[in-house]
């Protein structure tokens, strides 16, 4: 718009407010944010991940780290990569599907499906890992208790109809020149998709998958219904308790016992941030112009 | 090599049919699980009742007094900031600082639950405590403004992509007119607005109530119908994620799926209103 040369009163407060939430906004971040540098910050060194076992023997996973952070940020750590290993391979086949083969009632369809399966709350999705262990120890596996498999099961839920989304966002937005390129040079269906689509796609679908794995790194209510435990160790099975770092946030911020654990739970609260903050920069550097809808979907 | 083309996209389509089932698996699990509670006669009760398992009453209405109030009042905190700002990005639009409000939005949105909750904690909780009258400082007040912060980024965003769907054609005739930018914002660019700030409003009030970190760290979790802002509550998500009744047969654990039920069925409502709104905001243009 150009700039106008009108002014009024209404112009003027409107102008007045809007700048005013703005400055409101930026300073609430500036506060929480120093807040956690301020009290963080002193607790980030190398004891807070290794306590006094020795860095290098902790991270060869000779001797276990007993008061610091490093089992949570394996935890953490595997539960992602788990959780984004189960979850990528039918979130783009079902991604690719909406794209380029779904039509009509049937799209219309599965689209609700997904944005239903987005909708519900992360707790729901814990309850149903939790209900789903159940249901399996009694009547299939007695050994099976919630554990490490169970919750990244459970993140995978949780992120699948991002995944699908972007994907299809995605594929979708290709130019249809692009599209009957590959067809005109006599591609097939499948091999257009491969060759000429997906390699387009790659920038959405990689963002897409960053802001997933963000989603997985910071969600407790799933994982506090599945298994996870505040003090577990180095994950050692698939099948056991762990530890991750939201979990202990969360857990510090209710038992802590003094001002080292305080201090560590700081120090947790800043990293997890970090790692989100990471991410969602990667996210944003892999595509420039990220779809921004699926910013909204939490 | 020939690719097998019709066993490919019939694996899509499987992966397809899978994920989309999941929607409708949990919501199986979560009837079946919860079904001795949803008879005709205990229904009415578990909807009314207090929570007192000691004295046999299992009602979930202080949860529920719980959800929606601390919903609702950090909606109406976050809704006032995130229009201006939205305004700011979308209508105002300052060539540098708008675009770096934007960003720093975006950010936001990815900012973890817990992390909001824990500076709530040891922020806001002892603010709370030692200026006003709130106990503990554990309430609905400090559980509302927390998850006003967790909502307002997706409000902005919201609101700044109604705002700029709307024709610039149509801003720039009005501006020809002699309108002044108030009169823009009020008699174009807002009325036609409506619809998209409609459905950002309702997807947020959805993430309000289903969230769980932010009611679980601040909000006290008393299982008493809360009378004041200041008084201490429990949301729905909270009673779930309070859950360490380590008898599954017992009946708060069965209460525990008509929780999650509820709030399975408030999500579907919310989504289909979403998607009622957007659909029918593209039939008019």
């Amino acid at each position: 718009m150009p700039d106008l040369k009108i002014r009024d009163g209404g112009t003027l407060g409107l102008t007045l407010f809007a700048w005013l939430s703005a400055f409101t906004l930026l300073g609430l971040v500036a506060v929480v944010l120093g807040f956690l540098l301020l009290k963080g910050w002193p607790a980030l060194q190398p004891g807070l991940l290794f306590g006094d076992t020795p860095p290098l023997q902790a991270l060869l996973l000779r001797r276990p780290v007993f008061d610091g952070l490093f089992p949570a940020l394996v935890g953490t750590l595997a539960l992602v990569l788990l959780a984004m290993a189960i979850a990528i391979p039918p979130g783009l086949a079902a991604g690719i599907y909406m794209a380029e083969y779904c039509r009509g009632r049937t799209k219309r369809l599965l689209g609700l499906l997904f944005d239903i399966l987005a909708g519900i709350p992360s707790i729901v999705i814990g309850l149903f890992g939790l209900s789903l262990t159940i249901f399996l120890h009694r009547h299939l596996f007695p050994g099976l208790f919630p554990c490490l498999l169970i919750s990244a099961l459970s993140l995978a839920c949780l992120v699948l109809p991002y995944l699908i989304r972007t994907t299809q966002a995605a594929l979708e937005e290709i130019p249809l020149r692009i599209r009957l390129g590959g067809a005109a040079l006599g591609a097939s269906r499948l091999q257009n998709i491969f060759l000429v689509l997906l390699p387009q796609a790659l920038k959405g679908i990689g963002s897409g998958i960053l802001l997933a794995t963000g989603r997985c790194a910071e969600d407790t209510a799933v994982i506090m219904l599945t298994g996870v435990v505040a003090s577990a160790g180095i994950p050692n099975s698939l099948f056991g308790n762990y530890e991750a770092l939201p979990f202990y946030i969360f857990y510090i911020s209710s038992q802590y016992a003094d001002r080292t654990e305080l201090q560590r739970g700081y120090g947790a609260a800043l990293i997890l941030l970090l790692l989100c903050a990471l991410l969602f920069l990667a996210s944003r550097v892999v595509r420039r112009r990220l779809t921004r809808k699926f910013l909204y979907h939490h | 090599m020939k690719i097998p083309e019709a066993a490919v996209e019939r694996l899509f389509f499987l992966a397809a049919l899978f994920c989309a089932s999941l929607a409708l698996f949990i919501l199986v699990f979560m009837l079946v699980l919860g079904r001795p509670l949803l008879t005709g006669d205990f229904l009415p009760r578990l909807l009314t009742e207090p929570w007192l398992p000691d004295r046999g009453l299992y009602g979930i209405l202080p949860m529920l007094v719980g959800t929606v109030s601390i919903a609702l009042l950090a909606l109406l905190l976050a809704l006032p900031m995130s229009l201006g700002c939205a305004v700011l990005i979308s209508v105002i639009r300052p060539p540098r600082f708008g675009p770096l409000l934007e960003r720093v939005v975006e950010f936001l949105t990815g900012m973890p639950t817990v992390v909001i909750g824990f500076v709530g904690v040891f922020l806001l909780v002892p603010l709370l405590r030692e200026n006003l009258d709130a106990g503990s400082g554990r309430c609905i007040l400090a559980a509302a403004i927390g998850l006003a912060g967790l909502i307002a980024p997706t409000l902005i965003l919201f609101f700044s992509d109604a705002f700029a769907r709307v024709p610039a054609g149509w801003r720039q005739a009005a501006a020809a007119l002699g309108c002044s930018r108030s009169q823009i914002f009020f008699r174009i660019i807002l009325p036609h607005s409506l619809r998209g700030l409609a459905s950002g409003v309702v997807l947020a009030l959805g993430r309000a109530v289903g969230d769980t970190l932010i009611a679980l760290m601040l909000a006290g979790n008393a299982v008493a119908v809360p009378h004041s802002v200041l008084s201490p509550a429990r949301t729905l998500t909270a009673h779930i994620a309070m859950l360490f009744a380590a008898d599954f047969e017992s009946l708060e654990f069965k209460i525990i799926f008509a929780c999650g039920l509820l709030l399975y069925l408030v999500s579907l409502l919310l989504t289909l209103l979403i998607r009622g709104l957007e659909r029918r905001g593209r039939c008019r243009i």
